[in-house]
Order: structure tokens, then sequence, then C-alpha cells
């Protein structure tokens, strides 16, 4: 294929103490890739995405965003990014959907959603307002702008949430496990609004528990297992038996 | 007891108010400020600078303030020739000055204490989710960490704007003629302490009543997304649903 990987992981380790998360990660996702990590808790999947905006600093390995890798450096023994401008642009280009929404509770539905784009990427307020609640129209609250995230319910908080990342014109959205804090009924509503994006050739890397998402959904599916990369592949590839036996072992679990 | 002596008396006590807000307003605000600027300092990385702010921390809240007033009135008297070298004696010499340093100096202490636990509360996902957006530093204390802390911080900052209040009568101690101090004069004429007391007692209250309304404003006008939460209401529906 053409074109450099949106986002490149190459060898990533990741230490907490002496318990190694990751040991050695490496994978390419292309502009337009929707996949999904999928991995038992523990697997290392959210540390894996959680390396890719260095919100996790990997103890080793280098990633790199659209070709350009994130300097790193060494203080007090313990690695960290090099230079915080870089990271800053890194993350305004890549947007991060958290599984307990993560919303400001002091700013309104709007406020959240503008806030990015206005004091971090410094565009002009009336433009960002005016996206932003075509945003809010698509993820299907907009009925809920001056509201404060308090008064939503947990699946309109994610939509908002993901209208938030939407916000940012991100090249990459991260999704570390946003179905996850949700009521069983009010998990639909985030797929669907997951599936359009998708559907608009969005890159999206998305740690999730929802085989349903992830089979149909996705291009490409990244199973974990004690912080290795042990399955690679098109949902129609590896969602048959024999592949990997501790995938399957996962997969039978889960259903 | 004389209601017409009451009357006169919480007259001439009424004059010393504007010098007993003056105290109250100069050193809340400077403190406030010293205790933003000693709370960040406490919760930085610098080994060095979260000592020298506990310390402080713990020297001026563990001492009384009056025996901070004497010591900046009465006590920096005694270095009188150095102060006049460096010039500052003109600043030390003024009680005024002095009540002002050693009431800022004091609140400052415990605000920064306030202020330091309000920026911990600050639950770590919100600051992640700025993180995440590519804020850092000044921006992100400045739109997230810092409006969230204060909005956590007004109630119990405002406890100790009211102590603030009731403190500037230590003023009195240094011949400073705000509402106590005039008291303690009106006593020293009259011999009539019931009642000079209960005046000035009284105007403390009716300050303090006003500014308590104050703070319950500002705490209102700031939590909007907590008092229009629904949830409460709920609760209550369902309760009187089970019943």
């Amino acid at each position: 294929m053409t074109g450099t990987p949106a986002v490149s992981l190459r060898d990533i380790r990741k230490k907490f103490g002496h318990f190694e998360v990751l040991k050695g990660v490496s994978f390419d996702a292309r502009e337009g890739d929707v996949i999904s990590i999928l991995g038992s808790s523990g697997s290392g999947k959210s540390t894996m995405l959680r390396c890719i905006n260095m919100l996790e600093a990997p103890t080793s390995g280098v990633v790199s965003i659209n070709g350009e890798a994130i300097a790193m450096k060494t203080r007090y023994g313990v690695s960290c990014p090099a230079n915080p401008r870089q990271i800053d642009r890194i993350r305004s280009e890549v947007a991060t959907v958290f599984q307990s929404f993560n919303l400001w509770s002091h700013m309104t539905i709007l406020q959240n959603i503008i806030e990015a784009p206005v004091y971090v990427q410094k565009r002009p307020k009336g433009e960002c307002i005016a996206e932003a609640e075509a945003l809010l129209e698509k993820v299907g609250v907009v009925d809920k702008r001056g509201a404060y995230p308090s008064e939503l319910s947990g699946g309109q908080q994610q939509r908002v949430a993901i209208a938030r990342a939407l916000a940012q014109k991100p090249k990459v959205l991260l999704f570390d496990e946003p179905t996850s804090a949700l009521d069983p009924e009010l998990v639909g509503e985030v797929l669907t609004v997951m599936r359009g994006l998708a559907n608009e050739g969005r890159t999206m890397l998305v740690v999730t528990h929802e085989m349903g998402f992830a089979r149909e959904v996705s291009d490409r599916i990244l199973f974990l297992h004690k912080g290795q990369i042990e399955v690679d592949g098109r949902p129609d590839e590896i969602f048959t038996k024999g592949v990997n036996a501790h995938f399957d072992q996962f997969t039978s679990r889960v259903h | 007891m004389n209601l017409h002596f009451i009357w006169e008396t919480f007259l001439a006590l009424l004059t010393g108010v504007p010098v007993t807000l003056k105290l109250a307003t100069v050193s809340v605000v400077a403190g406030m400020i010293l205790a933003l600027f000693l709370a960040v300092l406490r919760l930085s990385r610098f080994r060095l600078a979260r000592w020298a702010v506990a310390a402080y921390v713990f020297a001026f809240r563990g001492s009384p303030m009056l025996v901070q007033i004497f010591l900046i009135y009465y006590g920096l008297g005694q270095f009188r020739s150095t102060l006049q070298a460096l010039h500052l004696w003109y600043w030390f010499r003024d009680p005024y000055f002095c009540v002002l340093l050693a009431l800022s100096l004091n609140t400052a202490a415990y605000g920064c204490e306030i202020i330091r636990g309000g920026l911990q509360s600050v639950s770590a996902q919100q600051v992640e989710a700025g993180r995440a957006c590519g804020m850092s530093g000044l921006l992100l204390f400045r739109r997230i960490t810092l409006p969230i802390a204060v909005r956590n911080v007004v109630p119990i900052y405002g406890n100790e704007i009211i102590l603030m209040v009731k403190a500037t009568s230590l003023a009195s101690t240094v011949t400073i003629m705000e509402i106590t101090g005039i008291a303690a004069k009106l006593i020293a004429e009259t011999y009539r302490a019931f009642e000079v007391f209960a005046a000035a007692g009284a105007i403390y209250l009716l300050i303090n009543f006003v500014l308590m309304r104050l703070i319950a404003f500002v705490e209102r006008a700031l939590s909007p997304h907590l008092r229009r939460s629904t949830r409460p209401v709920e609760t209550i529906g369902a309760l009187a649903a089970t019943h």
C-alpha cells in the first residue's frame, strides 16, 4: 500500500516497576484503517493504546505518527518524551475517547467541544461553535448543548466525548474501551455512532470487548496476550478455530 | 442597660467599619494571591520549594496570629537601623502596614493548604482529557485544573475569609482604631464593657452575615453543573414511588 502509516509502533515495551506489560509490540495502521484491539484484562491493550499519544511513555521502542517519530529521552532513569511541544502537537492530531468519558464537569456540552479547537488549535470561536453544533447534531445530542455533563446519561456523555474528539479534526481516533462503563442498554447508541465514523473512512484504533463491533466493523483485529500481539489479521481470517489457541480461548469466553 | 447608650455606641463603632473592611479585604486578596502561588510551589516537582513552603505553612499556622503581629510590629523595631539602611523603616514603623503584613502572611498559609487540597482533588481523568487534546503547562492549569479546583474550594475558603474578618480585631492591640480598637477606647472612657462589646459583636455579626450570603452566591454561581443536576429530584421521585 502507498503512503506512510498513520500510526506505527516499533518494538514497544512498557514496564511498571518490575512487571513488563508490553513485551515488544509492533504494528502499522494505515490511513483509513479501523483496527479493533482485543485481549483479556491485563493483556496490555489499553497500555498499548495509551502509548500511542504518550499518556503512557513506553520504556523503549519507537512510536511514529504520520511518519514522524516521537522523540524520547531518559530522565532519572525513566523514559519520557523529549519534546513537550511535539507531544502537545501530536495529541491535538490524535484524539482520544476514554472509557469513563472524562468530560469537563465545569463546562457545558458546547464548551467541552469547542475547548480544544479554540484554546489549543487557536481557531476562530464562531467557526468552532458552528462546527460543534454540526457535530452534536451528528451524534444526536444537539438539544443538550447548554447542559452540563452531570445532566446527561452515560451514553449521551460518551457521544459528546466522541463529538469532542472529532472537533479536534484528528487524523487518528483512539477509543479506550468506549462502551465498558455504560449500562448495557446504552451501548448500542455509542456503537452506532462509531460505526458511522468507520464508514466515513476515519482512522480508528479501538480497544474493546464488543466482539460484534470488532467482527463487523473493523478492517483488522489485533489480539494481545500477556503483552504481545499474538493475532493480527482481518476478521474473516481469524474468526476460524485453530488460528491461535489463546485467541480461541478468549473468544469462547467472551461469547 | 441603657438602650440609648448602646445605640450611641453602635454609631460610634460604625466609624471603625471602613478600617476593619480595608484590613480584611487587602489581607484576604493579597493572602489569596500568595496562597495560590505557594500552593503551586507546594505541588511542584522542586523539592526545595516544597520544603520551603511546608516550613512556611508550619510556622504561620502553628503560632498565634497575635504573636505574629507583635513580632513584626514590636520585634522588628529592634532592628530599626538595619531597616533604615534598607529603606524599609518607613513601612515597618507603620502599625497599619505591619498588621496587614501579618494578616496576609497568616491567611496565605491557611489558604495555601486549602488551595492545595482543591488542586489535588481535581480528578486525574479530567486533567488527562486535557492532556489528551494537546494541553499542557499553564494552559492546562488555567483552563482545566484551576477552574475545577476553585469550584471545590469556595465553601472552605469562605470559612477562612470569615475567620479573617474576625482576626482584624487583633489590629486593635497595635493602636489601630478599627471596630475593636474604638470599642476598647469607649470602655476606657465609660467603664461599660458589656454594652460596648455587645454592640461591637453585633457589627461583626452583621458584616459576616452579608459575607456569608455573598460566598453562598458565588458558590451557586460557580456550580450550575451541580445545581441543575436532575438526579436529586429523580431520587426523591424514586423514593416516593416505592412508598
